[in-house]
């Protein structure tokens, strides 16, 4: 497993530190069984009947970071993000919120930690049809114990900043579901929480309202400073969005990085598979293709880059596309007014195909 | 070994005795012993009842008439009202002393049906909430709908002597199961998504239980209220063999006589009532939203005189 943590100061906002869950009556049999045999998750069910929902998953995110977890359907994302506000025992393993054990906290204190720090958004939504808009997004304060004028004026707001105002007193089976999963955004930031969980938020809307959505929500986040954790299932949306994505199969953690990494490097070859569709126009920068000076020169003898036109290591491939149209020559890739490295067509060519920058053939016929 | 009768492998029951019957004609003997015992608690619940059927006694039948329609107007809209205002004239035209009659049935009833809601509901919640207790209480329901209502009668008569009291114990037993057995399925059938939703923004169990799952099963313990009225209403005639007046009654002596309009008077009375109970109780399952005006006030009645004054 890769760790694509960056190193800073902060202390962590959520932290997961080697968490599991065995769903099932012989949880603790099965639990032992594994540690001692590493059995996999089809063995578990075979021999315990207990499925194995979260597998020593280790993880911490940064305060104002969007953590992202994609995998497959059932590969235990749900199961993963319901144990951070506690709605799923672990079997084992710790979560900390903000450093405390939440694991350790009465039932009381684990309320309070869930109505004023985390805010939850729901792939089915979980709206309650039976109160209006308003009334949804104050539930949260309601549950404190707020007082009713003073909810519903945070309410409103909440509700505003979704730009569902003048929506406050229809019911959810009034709205569209894009309009339904803002009223539950709304709902998750009306008690201004420190966290917000998202479980598949968009992933039931058509893919222009998603995208929106997910514009809207990066704002969002950005502009309140939310560190959130957010599943989802459609690695687009994950690179879009994400800080770091963990990408999960059968409870496990397979890779952890930032989006290059994960597009670049995947770590094996269901990761792979994952990104083997995604374009790296916008993902993969010039350091990553370029070949450096040295080495270039080594190969073929001294250039002369004086007339070629130049880039920067953080330029996007889509950046250099668009220069490598005006010119037959190499790009000089140029840091601090000095050329590091070269990015020949090919190189370039290969970085978009996701190749690596000698990679020959792929012609059939080897023509 | 009893000298007469040999045990016998393939007919063992005739020579075992386990005296089940005199165990439980033994209950008849404690149920006599102590029956002064709660005598002051059967007085107040009699007093209970019979102040319903003064005040159902006193006012004038067409005043009733009038709150019920309305009642129903608001409840389940127009044409539940005007089956609710023929069904009461008929029960009315029936026969003079058919109103009486209705009257004093409606408020043993009524009696029954609330203490059924009083003991139902914390019962069916409890069965929602504890898998173990439904497995416990499921079998006592199904005995109680099942075992012939002569078999409790004689002890329920010989621990609290004949009467009203009676008469709604034993009406309690035939009619509360439904309402058990449906709130426990309501709650159960609330969307776990949303009750998770509840817990993941701090809810505590009994906001959960308030704030959303009562709500939410509403028109399924609705369903359950309306079926106990129709069983406590089933039960008049039964009820009347312990010297519980009314409608049941009426059918009762009509069969004793063999006078066979005597009986259709009594008979068709308690359907007309049933009709009346049920119309009315079924509306209240329905949500207004589900009759197309947003809040309860803004239809019937009630809506009719806000616009009317309003704005
Ligand atoms: N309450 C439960 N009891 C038993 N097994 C469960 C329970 N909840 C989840 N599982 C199992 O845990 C595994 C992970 O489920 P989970 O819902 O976390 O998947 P997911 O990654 O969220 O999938 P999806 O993308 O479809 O939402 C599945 O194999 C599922 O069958
Ligand atoms: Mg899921």
């Amino acid at each position: 497993m890769m760790d694509g943590s960056v190193n800073d100061m902060t202390a962590p906002v959520i932290e997961c530190r080697s968490l599991w869950k065995v769903f099932g009556d012989r949880a603790d049999e099965a639990m032992k069984a594994v540690l001692q045999d590493d059995l996999a998750k089809e063995e578990v069910l075979q021999r315990f009947g207990c499925v194995v929902g979260v597998r020593d998953a280790s993880f911490s995110v940064r305060e104002g970071e969007i953590f992202c977890i994609m995998g497959l359907s059932g590969s235990g994302k749900s199961t993963l993000i319901r144990h951070v506000n506690r709605l799923i025992e672990p079997t084992a393993g710790d979560v900390l919120i903000e450093g405390i054990n939440i694991g350790e906290l009465g039932s009381k204190a684990l309320r309070e930690v869930r109505a004023s720090k985390i805010g939850m958004v729901f792939q089915n939504m979980g709206l309650m049809p039976h109160r209006t808009v308003r009334e949804n997004v104050a539930f949260a304060l309601e549950v404190r114990g707020m007082a009713r004028t003073e909810r519903f004026a945070i309410a409103e707001r909440a509700i505003a900043t979704v730009d569902l105002a003048g929506w406050e007193d229809r019911y959810p089976d009034e709205l569209s579901g894009g309009m339904q999963q803002r009223v539950g955004l709304a709902r998750a930031i009306a008690a201004d929480p420190h966290i917000l969980l998202m479980d598949e938020p968009f992933s039931a809307l058509d893919p222009l309202i998603r995208r929106q959505l997910q514009t809207q929500f990066m704002e969002l986040a950005a502009h309140m400073k939310k560190t959130t954790l957010f599943i989802t299932h459609d690695l687009d949306e994950a690179i879009r969005i994400g800080d770091r994505i963990a990408v999960m199969k059968d409870g496990e953690f397979v890779q952890v990085g930032t989006p290059e990494q994960i597009v670049t490097e995947p770590a094996d070859e269901y990761v792979a598979d994952f990104v083997a569709g995604i374009s790296k126009l916008h993902l993969v920068t010039a350091a990553r293709i370029m070949e450096p000076l040295d080495a270039y020169q080594s190969r073929n003898g001294p250039i002369d880059l004086t007339g070629s036109l130049r880039a920067r290591p953080d330029d996007l491939l889509n950046r250099l596309a668009d220069l490598s149209i005006e010119t037959d020559a190499p790009l000089a890739i140029e840091d601090d007014g000095k050329v590091i490295g070269v990015v020949t067509k090919k190189a370039l060519i290969r970085g978009i195909q996701g190749r690596s920058r000698d990679d020959e053939g792929g012609l059939p016929n080897g023509g | 070994m009893a000298d007469d009768k040999s045990f016998s492998l393939l007919d063992p029951f005739q020579t075992v005795d386990l005296g089940l019957a005199d165990w439980a004609d033994g209950i008849k003997g404690w149920a006599t012993a102590h029956r002064s015992a709660i005598q002051p608690l059967k007085r107040a619940v009699n007093d209970a009842i019979m102040s319903i059927e003064h005040a159902l006694q006193a006012v004038p039948p067409m005043i009733i008439i009038a709150i019920l329609v309305l009642l129903a107007w608001q409840i389940g809209g127009r044409r539940v009202a005007i089956i609710v205002g023929v069904s009461l004239f008929a029960l009315g035209l029936l026969d003079p002393t058919a109103w009486g009659l209705a009257m004093t049935t409606l408020a043993i009833v009524t009696s029954s049906v609330l203490v059924c809601i009083a003991i139902g509901l914390p019962l069916g919640i409890l069965a929602a909430k504890s898998d173990r207790f439904q497995a416990a209480i499921r079998p006592v329901l199904d005995t109680m709908q099942t075992i012939p209502a002569f078999v409790y009668l004689v002890p329920v008569v010989m621990l609290v002597g004949i009467g009203n009291v009676s008469g709604v114990i034993v009406t309690i037993v035939f009619a509360l199961p439904p309402l058990v057995r449906l709130t426990s399925l309501g709650i159960r059938g609330v969307d776990a998504s949303v009750v998770e939703a509840a817990r993941a923004y701090g809810a505590n169990p009994l906001q959960i239980l308030f704030k959303v799952e009562l709500p939410l099963a509403t028109p399924t313990i609705m369903a359950g209220v309306n079926q106990t009225i129709m069983l406590a209403l089933s039960m008049v005639v039964i009820a009347s063999m312990i010297a519980v007046k009314g409608l049941g009654n009426e059918v009762l002596r009509a069969m004793g006589r063999l006078d066979a309009g005597k009986a259709i008077v009594g008979g068709l009375g308690i359907v007309l009532l049933a009709i009346v109970l049920d119309r009315i109780t079924q509306g209240v399952a329905q949500t207004g939203r589900e009759r197309g005006h947003r809040h309860w006030w803004q239809g019937g009645p009630v809506g009719l005189i806000a616009k009317m004054f309003g704005r």
